[in-house]
Formats: C-alpha cells, sequence, structure tokens
C-alpha cells in the first residue's frame, strides 16, 4: 500500500464564529486523482484552502509527505510543493499573461513544468502572453490560472471548479488536457460542482455534505444512489 | 524674464518634492497604506545623513552610501516590527500608529539634536552655477531634478521590468492568491517599505543640502509629497513627477508675487486641481 | 419558553448608578468656584475643553469613520472669531463664540465638498492641508496680527465680567457647559435615528448600505456638525489664553495629535472612552510633565500599543471585562433568569 502524499485528521476552519469543517479525515495518495463533490456549502473550496495554507488549522490536522503543515502560512505550503488553482481563477490583473505564469514559477521546484511546457500544452496562451490578463476569455484565463499553479512544478495540485463559468467546449478542452497533467507522476485533488466531469477523471471520490465527509470510495464502485444520498442528504 | 526664471526655478523645486512623493507612492501602491510619518522619515534622514558626514568627515552625497542602506533597514524593521500588524481592511489602525510613529520621530529627534536648525555642508555645489539661455541654474537644483527622473525611471524598471516588481503588483492585486506562488506578503511589505524609505534617504538628503532643517518640519513635507502625489494622480510614478514640478512652480510664483504667498499658492493650485479632476491630472488607466 | 420572559431595554442598572454619581459629579464641579483654588479651575477648564475636542473627534472618527487630523483647522478658526468679532464687530465674547460656530459651519461646507473627494487615508492628509491653508491665510491678515498674532484687548476681556474672580468663574463654567454640552449632544445624537444609522454604517457599511441609509449625507452633516461645535470650544480655549497666534491656533501636536491620543487610549468608538482618556491624559501630564519631550515619546508609544493590542482602548478593555455601559445607545435584550419549562 502506498503512503499517501496528503492526509488530513479531524480537520476543523472557521470563517470567525462560523464553522466550515467539522472534523474531515482524508487522504490522497502518490499519483492518485482524487474527486471531493458535493453541495454548495459544503466546505469543498474550505478544504481546499485549508490544504494550501489560506486558512488558520490545527498544525497536526493537515499532513503533507508524512509532515505536519496545518500551521503553515500559504507561501510556506507552496514551497512544499502543494499548488492551488483557485475558483474563479484570480489572475493578478496588473500582470500580463506571461508575468502571471512567471510570478507561478517563483518556486522552482525541479520538474517537467516551464514556460515552453505550459505554452505547449495551451498554445493560444503563447500567442497572447504580452496581453493584460484581464484581456483573455473566461476559458483562456483558466488556462493561465492551471499553467501558473503547474509552474512551480507540485506534487499536489489542487483545482477549485475550474469548469465554472465556462462553455461546455471550453470545459472539454480544459478536462481533456487533464490527463496530460496529472499523467506525469503528480497529485491531483479536484474539487467539482458538475458531477459526472469530476467523476469522469478520478480515480476515488469524497462527498463533502455539511462540513463532514458524508461518502468515500473508489469511482466506479460507488452507485448513483448513493451518491446522491450524500450529495442532498436525503435517506 | 523673471517670470520665466520663476517658472524654471519651480520647475527645478519640483524634482525635490517628486524625492518627497515618490516613497509615498510607491508604499501607497503596493499596500494602501498611507503613512503619515512620510515626512517625519525625511527629516530623520536629514539627521542621519548631517550624522554621518560630521562623523566621516565626507561630503554630504557619499553620506548616501550610509544613509541609503540604513533608512531601508529601518524600513524593513518599521514594516515588520510594526506596520505589517495594522493592515487590513480597518483604515483606522494605519493611521494612527503612523501618526503616532511621527510625534515619536519628532521628539526623539528634539531630544538627540535639539530644535536648533541645522544644515549640511556640501562645499561649492550649493552656489555652483551654470547660465542658461539668460537664466542662471544652481547645479544643485539641476541635480536634485536629475536624480528625482533617475529615481523615479528606476522605481518604474523595479517595478515593472524584474520579479521584485512583478511581487509588488501581484501582492497588491491580490494578497492571498500572492501568498500561494510562495510569496510571504509581511516580506513583500517589509521590502517595499525598505525600498520606499531609501528613496526617502536620498530626499532627506538633498533636503538637508538645499536648506536648514529641524525636526519640527516633517508635516509640511509629508503634505508636499501628498500634494504631488494627488495632482500627479494616484498610482502614477511619472504623474508624481508632474505633480512635483506643478507644486513648485505655483509655490515659486507664488513667492514672486508676495514672499508670504509661497506655501500657500501651492495649497491652493492642489485644491483647485482637487475640485476640477478629483483623480488627478494623469491617473492611471484602470486595465 | 415563551417571548414574555423576555424584556427589551435601553438602560441598565449601571447606567442609573453612573447618571446619579454624573449628578452628583456635575453639582461639585459647577460649584469649582467657590471651593477649587484658580490653579485648580485653570486646569479643570483645559481638561474639559480636551474632553470636548475629544468627543467631537470621537464622533467623526469613531462613528462616522472620518479621520481627520486638521480639525486644528476649527480650532484655529473659532479663535480667530472670537478675536476678529469682538475686536471689529463690537460683539460681546460670549455672542462672537456662538457666531463663530455658525461661521464655522458654513465654511465647513464647501470644505467637506473638496474633501469628501478623497478615499480614508487620504482624506486625513488632506483634512491637514486644509489646516495649513487657514493657517497661512490668517498669518497674511495683519489686523489680526500677522505671524506673530494679537492679544484680547482689555476692555472686551473686562466685558465678560467686571473681576477678575468673576472672570474667572465664568470662562470655567463655560468650559464644563462646552464639556457637557458635547458629550450630551453626541450622546443625543448617537442615540437618535441618524445616530444609530452612523453605527450601524460603522459595524457593517454593507448592509446600512441595505438598508437605505444615505452614508454620505450622514458622514457630511456630522462633518459639519463638528466642524461647528469645534470651532466654538476653539474660541472657548482662546478666551482662556487670551492670545492668539497662527502657530499656536492651528498647532497640529496641541489639537490634534493630544486630541487622538486621548480617544486612542480611553476607547475609540465608545462616549465614555473620551472621557477616560482625558483623565488619563492629563493625569499623565502633570506627574510626566516634567519629563518634556519625553513624555511625548511616551504618548506616542502608549498610543501604538494599545492600537496594536487593545484597539478598543481602556473602556474597550473594561466593557469587555464587566459588560458595563454606562451611556447606553442600543437597546438591549434581557434574558429571562431562569429557562421555564424545558
Amino acid at each position: 500500500m502506498p503512503e499517501p502524499i496528503l492526509n488530513t485528521r479531524g480537520l476543523t476552519a472557521f470563517y470567525k464564529d462560523f464553522q466550515a469543517l467539522y472534523g474531515v479525515d482524508l487522504s490522497v495518495d502518490q499519483g492518485e486523482v482524487l474527486a471531493i463533490i458535493g453541495a454548495n456549502g459544503a466546505g469543498k473550496s474550505t478544504l481546499l484552502r485549508s490544504i494550501a495554507g489560506l486558512m488558520r488549522n490545527g498544525a497536526d490536522q493537515i499532513a503533507f509527505k508524512g509532515q505536519p503543515i496545518g500551521a503553515l502560512r500559504a507561501d510556506q505550503v507552496a514551497a512544499l510543493g502543494i499548488a492551488l488553482v483557485p475558483e474563479g481563477r484570480q489572475l493578478f490583473p496588473s500582470l500580463s499573461v506571461e508575468e502571471n505564469l512567471l510570478i507561478g514559477g517563483r518556486i522552482k521546484r525541479p520538474g517537467p513544468w516551464s514556460l515552453e511546457a505550459v505554452y505547449k500544452l495551451f498554445p493560444i496562451l503563447k500567442e497572447r502572453r504580452n496581453q493584460a490578463s484581464t484581456s483573455l476569455s473566461g476559458g483562456q484565463q483558466q488556462m493561465v490560472a492551471i499553467g501558473r499553479a503547474l509552474m512551480s512544478n507540485p506534487d499536489l495540485i489542487l483545482f477549485d471548479e475550474i469548469s465554472l463559468g465556462l462553455a461546455p467546449i471550453i470545459i472539454k478542452d480544459i478536462y481533456d488536457a487533464l490527463p496530460g497533467i496529472v499523467g506525469g507522476g503528480m497529485s491531483a485533488v479536484i474539487v467539482e460542482q458538475d458531477i459526472s466531469k469530476a467523476l469522469s477523471v478520478s480515480s476515488r471520490v469524497y462527498c463533502l455534505q455539511e462540513g463532514r465527509v458524508s461518502l468515500e470510495g473508489a469511482t466506479g464502485e460507488i452507485s448513483r444512489e448513493a451518491i446522491s444520498r450524500a450529495y442532498f442528504g436525503v435517506e | 524674464m523673471d517670470w520665466l526664471n520663476a517658472i524654471v526655478q519651480g520647475t527645478l523645486l519640483g524634482g525635490l518634492y517628486a524625492l518627497f512623493a515618490a516613497g509615498l507612492s510607491l508604499i501607497f501602491g503596493v499596500m494602501r497604506l498611507v503613512n503619515i510619518a512620510h515626512g517625519d522619515l525625511i527629516v530623520l534622514a536629514a539627521y542621519l545623513g548631517l550624522t554621518t558626514t560630521v562623523a566621516l568627515g565626507v561630503h554630504p552625497l557619499l553620506a548616501l552610501i550610509v544613509v541609503v542602506p540604513a533608512m531601508a533597514a529601518i524600513g524593513y524593521a518599521l514594516q515588520r516590527g510594526i506596520l505589517n500588524q495594522t493592515l487590513g481592511d480597518d483604515l483606522l489602525p494605519p493611521l494612527l500608529v503612523t501618526f503616532g510613529i511621527s510625534v515619536i520621530l519628532q521628539n526623539a529627534l528634539l531630544e538627540v539634536y535639539t530644535a536648533d536648525p541645522q544644515k549640511m555642508n556640501a562645499g561649492a555645489l550649493e552656489t555652483a552655477s551654470f547660465d542658461l539661455g539668460g537664466l542662471t541654474l544652481g547645479w544643485l537644483p539641476v541635480l536634485t531634478m536629475l536624480v528625482a527622473i533617475a529615481v523615479i525611471a528606476g522605481l518604474q524598471w523595479v517595478f515593472y521590468r524584474t520579479p521584485l516588481g512583478r511581487a509588488f503588483r501581484a501582492t497588491s492585486d491580490n494578497q492571498d492568491i500572492a501568498q500561494l506562488m510562495g510569496l510571504n506578503k509581511a516580506h513583500v511589505f517589509g521590502l517595499a517599505m525598505a525600498l520606499a524609505l531609501a528613496v526617502t534617504a536620498i530626499a532627506g538628503l538633498f533636503l538637508g543640502i538645499r536648506t536648514s532643517f529641524d525636526p519640527s518640519i516633517g508635516g509640511g513635507r509629508l503634505i508636499f509629497g501628498f500634494e504631488a502625489v494627488i495632482i500627479g494622480g494616484l498610482g502614477n510614478l511619472w504623474g508624481t513627477l508632474a505633480g512635483g514640478v506643478i507644486l513648485g512652480v505655483a509655490q515659486t510664483i507664488g513667492a514672486k508675487i508676495d514672499p508670504g504667498w509661497q506655501l500657500l499658492a501651492g495649497h491652493i493650485v492642489f485644491l483647485l486641481i482637487l475640485a476640477v479632476r478629483p483623480n488627478g491630472l494623469f491617473p492611471r488607466v484602470a486595465a | 419558553m415563551n417571548l414574555n420572559d423576555y424584556s427589551v431595554t435601553r438602560t441598565t442598572r449601571e447606567a442609573r448608578i453612573a447618571a446619579l454619581i454624573g449628578v452628583v459629579v456635575m453639582a461639585a464641579l459647577i460649584a469649582a468656584p467657590w471651593w477649587a483654588g484658580r490653579a485648580d479651575m485653570r486646569l479643570l477648564s483645559e481638561l474639559f475643553l480636551y474632553l470636548a475636542l475629544a468627543s467631537l473627534w470621537n464622533l467623526m472618527a469613531g462613528y462616522a469613520g472620518l479621520v481627520s487630523v486638521g480639525q486644528q483647522a476649527f480650532v484655529g478658526l473659532g479663535g480667530y472669531m472670537l478675536f476678529a468679532l469682538t475686536m471689529f464687530a463690537g460683539l460681546h465674547p460670549i455672542v462672537a463664540i456662538g457666531l463663530s460656530g455658525v461661521i464655522a459651519a458654513a465654511v465647513s461646507i464647501p470644505v467637506a465638498a473638496l474633501l469628501f473627494r478623497l478615499r480614508g487615508a487620504y482624506f486625513a492628509i488632506g483634512t491637514w492641508v486644509m489646516a495649513e491653508v487657514f493657517r497661512l491665510v490668517f498669518a497674511q491678515i495683519s489686523a489680526l496680527g500677522g505671524g506673530s498674532g494679537s492679544s484680547l484687548p482689555v476692555d472686551i476681556v473686562k466685558s465678560l465680567a467686571a473681576s477678575r474672580s468673576g472672570r474667572e468663574a465664568l470662562s470655567y463654567w463655560l468650559a464644563l457647559a462646552a464639556a457637557a454640552g458635547v458629550v450630551a449632544a453626541v450622546y443625543l445624537f448617537l442615540r437618535s435615528r441618524k445616530g444609530l444609522a452612523l453605527t450601524a454604517i460603522r459595524d457593517n457599511e454593507l448592509a446600512a448600505g441595505s438598508l437605505g441609509i444615505d452614508i454620505l449625507r450622514a458622514k457630511f452633516l456630522v462633518y459639519v456638525v463638528t466642524a461647528a461645535m469645534t470651532a466654538m470650544v476653539g474660541g472657548l480655549i482662546f478666551l482662556q489664553k487670551l492670545r492668539i497666534s497662527p502657530d499656536a491656533a492651528f498647532s497640529v501636536n496641541d489639537w490634534t495629535a493630544f486630541v487622538i491620543f486621548i480617544v486612542v487610549i480611553g476607547g475609540i468608538g465608545t462616549i465614555e472612552g473620551p472621557i477616560i482618556g482625558t483623565l488619563i491624559f492629563f493625569a499623565l501630564r502633570e506627574t510626566l510633565a516634567d519629563l518634556g519631550t519625553t513624555y511625548l515619546l511616551v504618548l506616542g508609544a502608549v498610543a501604538i500599543v494599545v492600537m496594536l493590542k487593545a484597539p478598543k482602548g481602556v473602556w474597550g478593555f473594561i466593557r469587555n471585562r464587566f459588560d458595563l455601559q454606562l451611556f447606553p445607545l442600543g437597546f438591549r435584550v434581557r434574558f429571562p433568569e431562569k429557562r421555564k419549562g424545558d
């Protein structure tokens, strides 16, 4: 059995007085693509933000490659090899396309990803490299956001709602590119509202409901009924 | 010819005001911080320059070698030690804390250097001049203007052409996402303040060579810098230079009408521009 | 459990006790000319005027979110109006002070129209520029002594009261009335619909906006009213000093720095804060005055530490500890002693 690259134990998270996560236990194996599904407000984004270091969590609640990272800042977590593609893309508007990618490569970890490799994956970005990132279409912006995360050559990449607000044809393009991204041994966690998209690329799935894990299992072994029960909480 | 002379001298004076303003503009751009102690930090730099020239017996311009790194270090320490704690959605903490720092600096300088006006001795540079088309230009004001242009060009280059500038812009855009890129915002802000105070060091030295100074004049320098920033348009460094020049020209023309009107004329021009163009003359075009 | 077990109340037992103590203290203070010495009365007068300035600045910064470092503009304007109106228009000093409030309100309207174009921290520095403009303008008026200033003529001083002790008592009572009047006015304003709206804005601008509260108009009103009252306090300050000069009248240290420190240390955004802060400020000043500039160093450092570590100041600390509110503003729900029926 391979060691999980990441696991959380009893993970809790708060926004001021509001508790968003109630003791989430989860593990991501080396090289696997994990999907996290759940309704709006189930805590999916909070979970990714916690892993990436953007929330305050207990030090031992999150371990990456056996090392506790729950209390680290996001920049420290990033340096260890975790990258987040945030919900809503969140490119830097003051930076050009290429500058957005370059700043993603500030953390220079060894690996296959470079400016050239990203341009090869998304050739349109090379054409638009000197444009303001805000001038791109939504799909192109999403490509920049993914490329920006890849530039640091992370061992674990977190995707938060990458299909949100994009046209189906664009979503297909982006999902078609995923195997090329995670094929090289990189582990990935994909958060999606679109269940079928998430299941199509992942080997295992967790369902979150009101800040707790309501279902967990291999993608092929879980029935639709179990998923909708876990998703909506109907018995 | 008198009027032309006033305009030219005012333009050169604007170089000094642009130096006052550049640091203010930089830290506002990166972290939306308005530092009320900025003027007192300029005066602190002037005193550090004075002490360096006296202690080492060097020319004030050579003192830059000591004062620039010293002010940069003070800036970094100030930001990481105190100012980072004040940043957030609430406007009050940074304002009141920098206001407190301003009062502390003023009184600490009083304690160490007394209230007596001081001046740095720059030798021949203070009086040297040359003729240009019937006008007499002092080398010192001309040098100040050239340095101001160089400083702003340098800041512009750092901001738009270097990884450090990229980090500044990214952190200014979105602190959380910048943190995801491995940028520690506390450190980035520290570097921004260090750079701002390095510029402040240059401003302080040119101030101290040009005129006499005492611990109480910081507020006035803050105001000149602030006026230059607003006249030029927020977030536009070259606009800041233009703002400094407009302020300088207004003051010299005011002084020509009546010596008591020098400062008032500058303020009035500032208020007029605020009334007519609240975003300044050259606001940065929104991307 | 039923709803009748709850009661909604505005006043608290502590507030009633405080009010009672307040009445006793006020009575003693009103009687001061009969029991206090000349120096004590001067000190108390100064304390009252600072309390008035602090309460006004707190109303702006702590409730309306208008952080001004230029209120010396209106202190000085009020002082100069007292001198000008008594010397050139022959008005009685008290009438002149009242009129200076009206003038300051009129002046503050265009000033606010300009300064409100500046956002947040830049507004703060803008107010300072404005104060500088006022200072430079008054330094140009030679009839008022130009840059060196002037003294209030003896016959005007004598018009207040014939005897020296009468004048001292009167100016003491005026200072006391100013402090009590400002605190009461701020309190009543904050209890009013507009005042509660303002507090709502401070606590949540988004929510207040959605309630249809006109944020800008409320802030504008606060700025103008504060300017008027600050100018009247300024008139009283220079009625005590009997001498005015541009540097003294528009001093950023005397009329803004100290006032800000008082409010921050006492507790910004509370009515009690400026009162506590004024008491602390004068206690520190009377004990540390010999230290000169060191005293200001200490004051600045204390203000910074309070801002960073206890942003609600001394009063905020006390209030959190003991759940006290001496000037009840909002309504509170009183929970039943014991839950019945479950």
